[in-house]
């Protein structure tokens, strides 16, 4: 549970509908424990994931983004997680390289029988990112302060 | 005028006359000293507009996409690295295309020229062996050419076209470099808090005018994604998040595919340093995916392939 008054982290996970969704479905059928800071949104494949979509969450509050697909080799449209992965290998490298700090945006595999390791996953993201603090690079300012993210739960 | 004027005019001359183009894309003499600008050169009478000098920098394939008919163009070596890419894009198709290669000693940047001579206009510049004299109303100067020479004329590894149908003037001596990114490296090793703030400052900036984008020979895009409005995923304003996420998502549309030609940053009427995220995506390209844009046309871009055993980003191993 998240103690009141204590700041903690809002991550956006983008899940593929395949593996790492009903990973994340199969730790909750077995009630397994872990962090309440991610949200989920699922995609259809790790293919899917425009870097935008990753730059996008950042603006609008996002502490964090853990992309998550099937493993190498175990894509539900075959290849789909092979594009990805060039893709992730050179925004991370770019977001690097821009000063956004490493570990903002994750990406991990995790199948549709890993619900334990899926629960491992949000957990290491969550203290990496808890550790980082709250994003203030690419957030979104608007007159008067930050963008209300109030309104985008 | 110089042997290379001569040649590209008479070569036009003939396609013209034989009927093998409809149209020669070139440069003539802009209205300003200094410029260049591209031409189109349909009859035979007008081939004499067409020059070549040290400041024939904008991209000419950008005209290519969705052009009907036979057409004829001046390509550099970064140009016809552009054509390749839109090639294999599918953007054009090479029959109708007659590649007229101009090897290439660089392009000189006129805004160094003009802040080296101050307030004075310049009235005309000649050229002469290495060497540039260039006159205001009341003094001439002598420049070296080649301590002018654009930023990436100056890591060009292609000085000389790779792919064309007729070679023009004398390839002979010309050595591209040996790119071996260090002003990456360089920007590499500051700390990240000095990096994002050199950033924040380039970016700032920045206007939003897409200058660059319209530009840039590989982004042909009939719906851009900063124009797109349902959903809008990018916000129009100069904010710097919104900036900031239009040149990241630009430059990340061009990993792969920029051919490193420079006309994002010519174009720019702000003097946003645009080439530092292209030339780290350049870079990774190169180092992960061992690929050089624009140089085969067997070669498939990097990201519209991949290979099982890909080097993986640092994934999340619990």
């Amino acid at each position: 549970m998240k103690e009141p008054g204590k700041w903690e982290p809002k991550i956006i996970a983008f899940l593929c509908n395949w593996c790492s969704y009903a990973g994340a479905d199969l730790a909750g059928i077995s009630r397994i424990q872990y962090s309440p800071s991610i949200r989920i949104i699922r995609v259809p494949c790790s293919g899917r994931i425009d870097p935008l979509f990753i730059l996008a969450s950042l603006q609008k509050g996002a502490d964090g983004v853990l992309v998550s697909g099937c493993h190498p080799g175990e894509c539900h449209y075959l290849t789909g997680n092979y594009s990805a992965r060039r893709k992730f290998a050179l925004l991370k490298n770019l977001l690097e390289h821009v000063g956004i700090e490493e570990g903002r945006v994750q990406f991990s595999w995790v199948s549709a029988s890993e619900g334990v390791r899926f629960a491992k996953v949000v957990e290491e993201v969550t203290a990496c990112i808890r550790a980082l603090g709250p994003a203030n690079k690419l957030i979104k300012k608007v007159p008067g302060g930050l963008l209300d993210v109030s309104t985008h739960p | 005028m110089s042997q290379l004027t001569h040649e590209i005019r008479e070569t036009a001359r003939g396609l013209l006359r034989d009927g093998k183009v409809q149209v020669v894309i070139g440069y003539e003499c802009g209205s300003l000293p200094l410029r260049s600008r591209p031409c189109f050169i349909r009859k035979e009478k007008d081939v004499e507009q067409l020059v070549w000098n040290s400041f024939c920098e904008p991209s000419l394939p950008r005209y290519l996409p969705k052009r009907k008919g036979s057409v004829a163009i001046i390509a550099k070596g970064c140009d016809s690295r552009a054509l390749v890419e839109l090639i294999k894009e599918n953007q054009i198709t090479r029959e109708h295309l007659t590649i007229l290669g101009v090897p290439c000693e660089g392009m000189v940047d006129r805004r160094r020229i003009e802040s080296d001579i101050g307030h004075e206009p310049i009235i005309n510049v000649e050229e002469k062996g290495g060497n540039l004299i260039v006159r205001t109303s009341n003094s001439e100067k002598t420049l070296t050419r080649k301590e002018y020479l654009y930023d990436h004329c100056m890591v060009c590894t292609h000085p000389v076209p790779v792919v064309y149908d007729v070679l023009l003037g004398q390839p002979q001596g010309l050595k591209g470099s040996n790119d071996t990114f260090s002003d990456v490296e360089d920007f590499s090793s500051l700390s990240p808090e000095k990096r994002w703030a050199f950033l924040e400052h380039e970016v700032q900036k920045c206007i939003r005018c897409y200058a660059c984008r319209n530009a840039c020979p590989m982004c042909y895009c009939p719906e851009c994604f900063v124009d797109a409005s349902r959903p809008q995923w990018v916000g129009k304003s100069t904010e710097l998040s919104d900036t900031m996420i239009f040149h990241l998502v630009r430059a990340f549309h061009l990993a792969g595919r920029c051919v490193g030609c420079g006309a994002c940053e010519q174009a720019c009427p702000m003097g946003v340093d645009i080439r530092k995220l292209n030339r780290k995506l350049q870079k990774d390209v190169t180092d992960l995916f061992h690929y050089e844009s624009g140089c085969s046309l067997e070669e498939i871009t990097p990201l519209a392939t991949f290979r099982t055993d890909d080097p993986e980003p640092c994934m999340v191993e619990p």
